[in-house]
């Protein structure tokens, strides 16, 4: 096979992979959830993964953790947050201080 | 948009819907360095737009482009797509009772369950938000997603580092503000936010102490391994910790 059409096939498995986890989580039947312990597990763990992201975002490049200039736009905008500022200027103020320092050469 | 049950369902709806265009915008934006990415990696303009439109997983992309470009095996690439891709299934979970929606539809809900219409959706304070919320960025994201990925892949490296205009930010900052009325606690009560504060905190130091160590995708997930033993022992959940459940009731019954 060539290697067009081996990429081809790598493409379409690994997109079925990631649809069939997706679908897998939306079939999962009502009534487990209706639990309140897996209720509240299920909101906590969107709660967890979010908030990882956040700091996986904000502090590693691969597999390194790395100090930049996301990190003061990090804290920009969580005294944003803190001051009740809407969605969208808590995220143009992140971005805005990154990209300031960064052209100021952080 | 459908029907609406009064004043105050309408403007959270409308309040969904801005944070939902304003995801989708920065959210879309990046794709313009997948596409560039891609097509420096090796695949063709028809490939790297399939992936966009079938994988439709941020972060499983960007890891499947990068080990086909280092010359990594095909499996390989699948492995770690779906490693990175196995933390949209919990989203499913989460999300599934709250939209509510079953045959096709369910399936379309499938296909845009990624971080951010999560984040957006379980944001919402009304269930009406909720599903404007997780609509709106699940397919304002798959429209920009797939354009600016054929921009990329077509302009190639013209348009440089996002980095430089602070995309790779914008990103964390949104999420950190949608995840912010949960550590509030809001409507789950006190103790619910101490519970989700603490969870948030030891999550993301297990995600972070494990970078290093494991391959992509497990960190996040590791995180969420906290949730679950939190939740499920109940640990830290106080008298209030009832009434979570009560939040995840916003779905219809």
């Amino acid at each position: 096979m060539s290697p067009w059409a081996m990429t081809w096939l790598a493409i379409l498995a690994a997109s079925a992979v990631c649809f069939a986890l997706k679908l897998l989580g939306h079939l999962v039947p009502e009534h487990w959830l209706a639990d309140p312990r897996v209720a509240r597990t299920a909101a906590l763990v969107t709660v967890a993964l979010l908030a990882a992201l956040v700091g996986v975002q904000t502090l590693t490049t691969g597999h390194h953790l790395v100090l930049d200039a996301r990190v003061p736009a990090l804290l920009v905008a969580a005294g944003a947050l803190a001051l009740r500022a809407p969605f969208i200027v808590v995220v143009v103020a992140a971005a805005a201080t990154a990209a300031v320092l960064r052209a100021l050469g952080m | 948009m459908g029907a609406v049950t009064g004043p105050r369902d309408d403007d959270g709806v409308r309040a969904a819907v801005r944070q939902a265009l304003s995801v989708s915008v920065a959210t879309g934006l990046y794709a313009v360095s997948f596409g560039a990415l891609a097509v420096a990696a090796g695949l063709d303009v028809p490939q790297t737009a399939a992936l966009s439109l079938l994988m439709f997983s941020g972060g499983s992309q960007f890891a499947f482009v990068g080990i086909l470009g280092a010359g990594g095996a095909g499996a390989a690439a699948i492995a770690t797509a779906g490693l990175l891709g196995a933390r949209n299934s919990l989203y499913g979970v989460r999300m599934a009772p709250l939209l509510g929606v079953s045959g096709w539809r369910r399936a379309l809900a499938a296909h845009v369950t990624i971080d951010e219409s999560t984040a957006v959706g379980t944001a919402q304070p009304t269930s009406a938000a909720t599903r404007a919320g997780f609509w709106w960025t699940g397919v304002g994201i798959f429209v920009l997603w797939n354009a600016f990925t054929l921009v990329g892949a077509l302009l190639g490296d013209r348009l440089g580092d996002p980095g430089r205009y602070g995309l790779d930010a914008a990103a964390p900052a949104a999420f950190l503000a949608l995840v912010w009325p949960r550590l509030q606690g809001g409507a789950a009560g006190r103790t619910a936010g101490r519970t989700a504060r603490r969870t948030a905190v030891v999550a993301t130091l297990v995600a972070l102490v494990l970078t290093p160590v494991v391959p992509a995708g497990l960190p996040v997930l590791a995180a969420a391994g906290v949730a679950i033993v939190v939740g499920w022992t109940g640990a830290g959940a106080g008298p209030e910790s009832g009434e979570r459940s009560g939040a995840g009731g916003a779905g219809p019954a």
